[in-house]
């Protein structure tokens, strides 16, 4: 380096648009997360299913090779029962994928102090929060809803425009249960990560909150002789949402109206843990 | 002198306590150094500034944008650099002044660039490829400066920038900081409990004790006024010569053995000094015009309230 730039001189030139600015965060997470070659081949395993279900969409529309073994017609169907089973098997991998990505995100900054560096910029809290949630948002994306339209796309590719007019709301399901899913997944993995500052720790909080909800609640249940303990357990409280949406009956045992409740009280709680811990300063009582 | 810093009845309130009360003064000076004894909300203050903390009274000025409606322009305008470890530990110091130079708004180019040239300027050139995490507490301390002014902040915050140095490494702070001041390029607020620190620094003073200003000194025109008292040393026979220098109207004290301490009257002639010696045969080995040390000004402070 020449010497004359040894000495300090300000900075005069051109600054990016704000709004671009939480985009920041996410590309160098990125570029952290994926030197993990565990993420790299989690991210790849995550794959196989729909792959596989590619290839059982293909089977099911060329049944003259399944003939041949015997197979009867109409033996395997495409229809929402199937999308809501790759969503189940997806969600499920997004969530591990929750449990290993979400720690990773704030509490570094958290143990390392490291948030009065980012707050004393053009950067506000709600950015802060956008940018590195953008990080689940994106991979539990490339997971859920993404392969599951490309699914669909296939499907609509072999069946043809009628069975698509037919389905479209399949898509629309998909797409829309997939993004709520995400959304409960990367609230509770943030805050998670904000509330412990040890990334272990926070990881297997994540994945006691669902564990522990389900035996929570049903102890709940078998206390009080009720069945609002089934709230708690947020894997049966986007189930309903699920079958809701895909147009299956719900025999989970939670209303409709109590399962949005139930999401919307985890992701405020979620969002208030998160408004307490990301701050450029800790308040000491 | 347009003010950098203005604080207009800033009063900050945590729960029942009051931590900054009714702050009242503006500031302009080149480098302003933040005084107090622990507790006297110095932090609260700079964190008050950076829109950290919300003011519950008043408010205050940072070149002319209110803290209350204008903290994203403010914050565009200074680097800060607290006074805890702050940093990502597995990131080498590049990504991580560049990463911090994006925040701030620098394209990607310019960033990476500047990330170079601000580490070199710190003296990490050598060292920003390695994790933060392995810095030695007086790297990290210049980390912290140089993601404060990556950016080219034209008001540059520093939170007890000395804490925890070695003296060599504390040399070169204080040479950074007056470097970054004679730059002219930068406003820099110094806030410290180590009065050399401010005293080697800083042009203005403001002491803080209980969330209040105690005192405002500006330490130049203080520096060039307070010419008034001087200390002499002598080597010889000096009988009679605090005698003759008090006909003069001179106030003089004996402070030890051919040492004398005194105060001058207005429109003192300084040859009359000499001449008196000379008539003596006395010799003059050191004349200081003597001024209320930072530490002097500080005690007086802390003892007034």
């Amino acid at each position: 380096m020449a010497v004359y730039k040894r000495t300090y001189k300000g900075y005069s030139g051109t600054l990016t648009p704000k709004w671009s600015r939480f985009l920041i965060l996410p590309r160098y997470s990125y570029s952290r997360l994926f030197k993990s070659k565990f993420l790299l081949l989690f991210d790849l395993a995550c794959l196989i299913y729909p792959l596989g279900c590619v290839a059982y969409i293909y089977l099911a529309h060329n049944l003259s090779f399944l003939r041949a073994f015997g197979a009867r017609a109409g033996m395997l169907s495409v229809d929402a029962d199937f999308f809501l089973t790759y969503c189940s098997f997806q969600g499920g991998m997004a969530y591990l994928m929750t449990a290993f990505v979400g720690p990773s995100l704030v509490s570094p900054d958290l143990a390392n102090n490291a948030l009065p560096l980012f707050l004393c910029r053009p950067f506000s809290r709600t950015e802060y929060v956008m940018g590195r949630m953008s990080v689940l948002l994106f991979l539990l994306s490339t997971v859920t809803w993404v392969p599951g339209l490309i699914l669909f796309g296939v499907q609509w590719s072999l069946a043809g425009w009628q069975w698509a007019r037919d389905n479209w709301w399949i898509a629309g399901a998909l797409f829309i249960g997939s993004l709520i899913w995400i959304v409960v997944l990367s609230l509770i993995g943030m805050a998670m990560s904000a509330w412990v500052k040890w990334k272990v720790l926070a990881g297997t909080l994540i994945i006691a909150i669902f564990i522990a909800g389900a035996g929570f609640g049903a102890a709940i249940n078998a206390v009080m002789r009720t069945r609002y303990g089934l709230l708690i357990n947020l894997t049966q409280v986007i189930a309903t949402v699920w079958r809701k949406l895909f147009r299956l009956s719900a025999d989970t045992g939670i209303d409709l109206m109590n399962a949005w409740i139930a999401l919307g009280v985890a992701c405020a709680i979620c969002l208030w843990l998160l408004t307490r811990k990301v701050r450029a300063f800790e308040v000491v009582k | 002198m347009n003010p950098v810093i203005e604080l207009d009845g800033l009063g900050v309130r945590f729960g029942n306590r009051d931590i900054l009360r009714d702050l009242r003064v503006s500031l302009g000076g080149r480098t302003i150094g933040l005084l107090g004894p622990n507790g006297a909300g110095k932090s609260t203050l700079i964190q008050t500034l950076l829109g950290f903390v919300p003011s519950n009274s008043g408010t205050a000025r940072i070149f002319g944008h209110d803290i209350r409606t204008g903290i994203r322009e403010i914050r565009t305008l200074v680097g800060y650099m607290p006074e805890n470890d702050s940093f990502i530990a597995n990131m080498n110091a590049v990504s991580f002044i560049r990463m911090m130079g994006e925040l701030s708004g620098l394209p990607t180019e310019a960033a990476l660039e500047r990330a170079h040239e601000v580490l070199f300027y710190v003296g990490l050139g050598e060292a920003r490829y390695r994790l933060l995490g392995t810095y030695s507490l007086g790297m990290k301390q210049l980390a912290k400066l140089a993601q404060a002014i990556v950016h080219g902040p034209k008001l540059l915050i520093l939170d007890e920038p000395t804490n925890g140095l070695d003296p060599p490494a504390r040399a070169r702070m204080i040479r950074l900081i007056g470097e970054m001041k004679d730059s002219q390029e930068m406003h820099i607020v110094l806030c410290s409990h180590l009065l050399r620190d401010v005293e080697e620094t800083c042009e203005e003073v403001l002491i803080l004790k209980q969330g209040r200003i105690v005192h405002y000194s500006n330490l130049e025109e203080e520096r060039s006024a307070n010419k008034r008292f001087v200390e002499l040393e002598t080597f010889g026979n000096d009988a009679g010569f605090a005698e003759a220098l008090s006909v003069l109207g001179c106030e003089c004290a004996n402070a030890g053995i051919g040492r004398l301490k005194m105060v001058l009257p207005v429109g003192f002639e300084m040859r009359e000094i000499y001449r008196l010696a000379a008539e003596r045969d006395l010799q003059l080995r050191r004349l200081n015009y003597r001024r209320d040390t930072l530490e002097d000004i500080f005690l007086k402070a802390m003892a007034e309230v």
